[in-house]
């Protein structure tokens, strides 16, 4: 390598003096655009730290004087989101829910904000369609096992189903065979009739025996038609939709040992509003009393 | 005066000099966060996992669940208006390995305790399509049925105060017992437990009292997560970032 820097005589560019076998390197600039670009970028960047929150001090940080922390911006943007639907949301806050049904744009409303939470919060149980899961019920048909009229969707959004909160819709079904209330030939009699009279395929002579015993110990809440009772949560089991399964064994082990399931209360988790959308938005998927 | 041609003849000054100018940029970003005062907030209610936690954090970690779950609700309105608050730094201070990250093929789990029951939970490891039949989570069936292997819930202790998590000797000596007593209320000491613990829920997790699954733990783990934080006394002015 030598270091003498002389003139190429093609190109009239200097060369960076430097040498290996004979080949040597021209010294061309860089180009003026890059050249500029590149101290914008550190203009930029000294500009930038006084701006923004940038150097880090002794126990704390410069803040810079735009002031700005991510944190503050979220909670202005969530702030402004509200303040920009507080309108419809205090109209309906007042309203009742059959107010909000009559009034087109409080209904839209409702609608769309009652989608939104409903994907939020109850989808994961009650499918994003509303359809149900095993043990999760369908919002999209007629049979409500609470009752489905809008004052009552809202009340068990608002306390939940065996929830912990102290206004909780309750009922207890019993584990006939497993807190041994029921020997097990009565269990399979009374299951032959439940799937009697859900118009299914049973031993006749068993449903017959069964009968006596749903009588006994199952009218009290499933009615003697087994039609059920909204008002205590007892569910029709004449027809053909059913929470935990309609088949023999399935029955059966409702009979021997029930789930009871748990809706969870969301009065301390959704505001006001957000539950009467949710009221509205359910009542509307095809169900609603 | 140093020449470049210095550099150029000598590599592992070359090495030795690259080495140096990237390592600036590492310490001026990473080197503060150790002294500033505002890397983790004061907040209530932090608490180191209580063994039963820990050891569902560990089945978490090694089923891969961070591969598709972050735990990071960032401060962004669509994030805090699904997930709930912002993820704090103290709520992550006592992970090791931290669940960070922004990749979501599933959602994020930060705030995910107390949002199910545990028969949710159950159903949706067992067949997550049993419940959300859009769900592309697959199936872990085998946790019901792995008897949680703890004998060495100790050890794990200890490895997390090693690296700065606060286990006092009392919470080590009284692991295995503490981990029964969450995973089986009624054969243990819960007031103990929640002494060393507090808000530790104690229940028979995955439905099943007889034994403790591995199903069990990872309940546990996931119905405490981002529950600790007390946000009643969470001054968010003081904490702005």
């Amino acid at each position: 390598m030598s270091d003498k820097r002389e003139i190429d005589p093609v190109t009239g560019q200097e060369t960076t003096g430097h040498e290996w076998d004979g080949i040597r390197e021209l010294d061309t600039p860089m180009p003026r655009w890059w050249l500029w670009t590149f101290y914008a970028t550190i203009a930029w960047s000294v500009a930038y730290m006084i701006a923004m929150p940038a150097i880090p001090l002794v126990s704390d940080y410069t803040k810079g004087v735009l002031g700005y922390s991510q944190r503050e911006s979220v909670r202005m943007d969530i702030a402004e989101a509200r303040e920009a639907q507080s309108g419809l949301r205090s109209r309906i806050e007042e309203a009742s829910l059959e107010e909000i049904l009559d009034v087109a744009d409080l209904r839209e409303f409702a609608v769309a904000g009652g989608q939104s939470a409903f994907a939020v919060n109850c989808s994961q149980c009650h499918g994003s369609g509303g359809a149900g899961a095993p043990g999760y019920p369908n919002l999209n048909d007629d049979a409500w096992v609470w009752g489905g009229s809008l004052e009552r969707i809202h009340e068990i959004i608002r306390v939940g189903i065996r929830s912990e909160h102290p206004d909780t819709l309750f009922n207890e079904m019993p584990a006939f065979l497993k807190d041994e209330l029921l020997p097990r030939d009565q269990v399979d009699d009374v299951v032959e009739y439940v799937l009697a009279i859900s118009g299914q395929d049973h031993e006749v002579e068993s449903a017959d025996r069964g009968r006596g015993v749903f009588l006994e110990q199952c009218a009290a809440c499933h009615m003697e038609s087994g039609k059920g009772d909204r008002e205590l949560g007892a569910p029709n089991l004449t027809d053909a939709i059913w929470l935990y399964g309609g088949d023999r064994e399935s029955i059966w082990n409702t009979v021997a040992d029930p789930r009871n399931g748990v809706m969870p209360n969301w009065d301390d988790k959704l505001d006001p509003v957000t539950r009467k959308q949710l009221a509205i938005y359910v009542h509307q998927l095809g169900g609603g009393e | 005066m140093f020449k470049h041609e210095f550099f150029e003849k000598n590599s592992i000054f070359l090495t030795i000099g690259i080495l140096v100018v990237v390592a600036i940029g590492g310490i001026v970003e990473i080197a503060p966060l150790y002294w500033l005062k505002s890397t983790i907030e004061e907040v209530k209610g932090m608490r180191p996992y209580s063994p039963l936690e820990l050891a569902g954090r560990n089945i978490y970690i090694r089923e891969g669940c961070y591969v598709c779950h972050s735990q990071q609700i960032r401060s962004l309105r669509d994030e805090v208006e699904r997930y709930g608050h912002y993820s704090l730094a103290a709520e992550s201070m006592y992970d090791h390995p931290f669940q960070w990250g922004s990749k979501r093929t599933g959602p994020d789990l930060a705030r995910v305790g107390g949002r199910y029951s545990d028969e949710w939970h159950v159903a949706h490891m067992i067949d997550p399509r049993s419940i959300v039949p859009e769900s592309i989570m697959p199936g872990y069936p085998f946790l019901a049925e792995n008897k949680l292997s703890y004998e060495d819930i100790q050890g794990h202790l200890k490895a997390n105060r090693t690296v700065g998590v606060p286990y006092t000797d009392e919470m080590i000596e009284n692991a295995i017992a503490d981990l029964e007593a969450q995973a089986n209320p009624d054969e243990g000491d819960i007031d103990a437990l929640q002494e060393r613990y507090p808000k530790a829920v104690a229940r028979v997790f995955d439905g099943d009292e007889r034994r403790i699954t591995e199903l069990d733990a990872l309940i546990a783990y996931l119905q405490m997560l981002g529950t600790l934080v007390e946000f009643d006394s969470f001054d968010a002015a003081a904490n702005s970032r």
